[in-house]
């Protein structure tokens, strides 16, 4: 039952932190240890993933494609896996970044509501069930955005609360269209209805509305204005963990749901997807350089990443999905990871606003590495791990000959290392303008344990980073079997239905 | 009959996408339930609308006796009705707060997130010199 695990520990664990909300210190740890257990059923679900191939379980006992099924395939476990990894990272960050009126009002327990709806939604194999596992997921940002209850705070939300609604209402209305024109929302019973069909008005209309949608989640151009209204608002943890994880499980549901039951080489929806990355690309990476506040610009980094990773999708080959599923990893941990030295960042110099802050490589030397390993993996400089991401996109783009999508990826990752070069200039090169906290050196100090837990996180996921950089075969190898999972989903489907179905 | 209900369908979508495009917070909301329940019945009719008897199986038995109305869409549209109404609460307490906290409805108006920035120097000169 390890693929129920992977739900029911956050679930349970954000139960539990609810009970003990009155006794902070407890719940802090029994979400860490929640996050813990996590990770560890992540890993050993990865692990009979990959010695038995995709595995999966009918919940309540109805057989599929009647009762609601949880299905893993190695791209799903390695989903769990990161997901697992996120959770321990910004739990252990919590520690010293989380206040306790945060806690008060529900902190633990709305993060651990948010990882069971992230893990569900890569877990799940059925297409209502999808939706609520998206909702679960939203609630739960909605109240994590709005727990510090500044006025910053309440407008971002009022924004991210109004166009995430308008995207899954028009998600709800695909699923209901496509229930209507197949008469399953089973996606293993759907792989084999909808292929043939794909041109029926009702099947590519819900084709159309579940592509707004999971663009919407996934902050595509242009329903991305959500994203950079919101993300920077609410504490540091929070931030990393929405960065991390939000706009990916939508990358993740078109990877999923445009392989598995529509066919993303379909010219409509291949255009659409093509243009749409190639956009997203090119004006989050613009937004990135009008910005000034650290977080704001990470942001908007954010967007022109997701641009990578749909145009992986929107290729269409077999080496470019697993150009996409390699940059999906790759920028979970690189992301995170950005977020948390921001937050490392405004903590030694008083803010994260760039005009307001300097000097920090006099002062902390071993901060600015640790923020450039992140950064220039970001940018795609060898021998980082974002280096061979792109990499393999581009190759990818220019073996189908889509050369201005190459050129678009090219120049994007010029000018996120003018983005990268501009945080390393204002916050580490400059001194610090006169005045600021950071040049009268009244910056409050940070205990020892606080240093700690702000570090240990951003070390580990500097390592990752590192350690997939140098050794990419394994990462490679591992995307390119969960790209044969997407592409021919035979065992997928054998898993799900057990070999009845064609 | 699913030409009426399509028809009713997108009446609610364009009304509600008019009031959402209003840049007002409470009509924004109003337009969010429309196209809510404009979503509802298109499940509704993506089931088929059939007389039939309920889907009631006798018992004893294993199966209906005859023809069954689908009972599928109406789980469904329960569930995202329960979900909808949910997030509907929650947006609408957030909106009064936002309305106590920033004192403006007018969604244009909130600008803590993403401030305005600030007139550049040469900006602020250009507007200083006479015609």
């Amino acid at each position: 039952m390890m693929l129920a695990a992977a739900i029911l520990i956050p679930m349970a664990t954000a139960v539990l932190c609810l009970m003990l909300r009155r006794r902070a210190a407890v719940a802090r740890l029994v979400s860490l240890a929640g996050a813990v257990a996590l990770l560890i059923a992540s890993v050993l679900l990865l692990v009979t993933v990959l010695q038995g191939g995709p595995v999966a379980a009918q919940m309540g006992g109805w057989p599929a494609p009647f009762g609601i099924t949880l299905v893993a395939d190695l791209l799903s476990a390695a989903m769990v896996l990161i997901t697992g990894i996120v959770a321990v990272a910004v739990a252990v960050y919590g520690l010293a970044d989380v206040t306790r009126n945060e806690e008060r009002r529900g902190h633990h327990t709305l993060t651990q509501a948010l990882l069971a709806g992230v893990c569900g939604a890569f877990l799940t194999g059925d297409m209502f069930n999808l939706y609520v596992w998206f909702e679960v997921m939203l609630i739960a940002s909605f109240g994590l955005l709005v727990i510090g209850g500044g006025k910053a705070q309440i407008d971002g939300a009022v924004k991210y609360v109004g166009l995430n609604l308008i995207a899954t209402l028009a998600f709800l209305t695909g699923v209901g269209l496509l229930y209507g024109a197949t008469g399953t929302l089973n996606m293993a019973d759907l792989h084999g209805i909808v292929p043939g069909r794909q041109d029926e008005v009702a099947i590519l209309g819900a084709a159309a509305l579940l592509l707004f949608a999971f663009g919407a989640k996934a902050a595509m151009f242009p329903v991305f204005f959500w994203l950079p209204a919101a993300y920077h608002t609410p504490s540091v943890t929070t931030s990393a963990l929405f960065a991390a994880l939000l706009t990916k499980v939508g990358v993740y549901a078109l990877l999923r749901v445009f392989t598995l039951v529509f066919d993303a080489g379909h010219p409509s929806i291949q255009a659409v997807l093509l243009v749409g990355a190639c956009l997203t690309m090119a004006v989050g990476v613009l937004g990135a350089a009008a910005q000034n506040g650290i977080r704001r610009i990470l942001s908007f980094h954010i967007i022109s990443q997701i641009g990578y990773m749909v145009v992986g999708l929107a290729i269409y080959t077999p080496l470019a999905i697993v150009g996409g599923i390699f940059y999906l990893f790759h920028h979970i941990v690189v992301k995170a990871n950005l977020f948390l030295i921001g937050g490392l960042i405004a903590r030694r110099t008083g803010s994260e606003d760039l005009d307001r802050i300097g000097g920090l490589w006099a002062a902390r030397p071993w901060l600015g590495v640790l923020f450039l390993i992140p950064a220039l993996s970001l940018a795609g400089i060898p021998p980082l791990s974002g280096f061979w991401a792109k990499l393999l996109i581009v190759q990818a783009s220019l073996e189908a000959e889509l050369y201005i999508v190459a050129a678009v990826a090219l120049v994007v990752g010029l000018l996120t290392i003018f983005s990268m070069s501009k945080i390393w200039l204002e916050a580490f090169w400059k001194e610090a303008p006169a005045g600021t906290p950071a040049a009268t050196g009244t910056v409050p100090a940070l205990g020892a344990a606080a240093t700690a837990a702000l570090l240990t996180p951003a070390l580990a996921l500097a390592a990752i980073t590192v350690v997939i950089g140098l050794m990419p075969g394994p990462f490679f190898d591992a995307a390119q079997v969960a790209a044969d999972h997407l592409v021919t989903p035979d065992a997928y489907v054998r898993a799900v239905l057990g070999g009845a179905s064609p | 009959m699913e030409l009426i209900l399509a028809a009713l369908v997108g009446l609610l979508v364009a009304a509600g996408a008019y009031l959402m495009m209003s840049g007002y917070l409470v009509r924004f909301l109003f337009g969010l339930v429309l196209l809510s329940n404009a979503a509802n019945l298109a499940i509704f009719a993506a089931g088929r609308l059939t007389y039939a008897a309920p889907p009631l199986i006798p018992e004893g038995a294993l199966a209906p006796g005859g023809p069954v109305g689908n009972a599928l869409p109406q789980a469904l549209i329960l569930t995202a009705i329960v979900i909808g109404f949910g997030l509907f609460a929650f947006a609408l307490a957030l909106s009064f707060r936002a309305y106590n906290a920033l004192g403006t409805a007018e969604m244009n108006a909130m600008r803590h997130a993403e401030p305005v920035p600030a007139p550049t120097p040469t900006a602020a000169a250009e507007t200083e010199r006479p015609a």
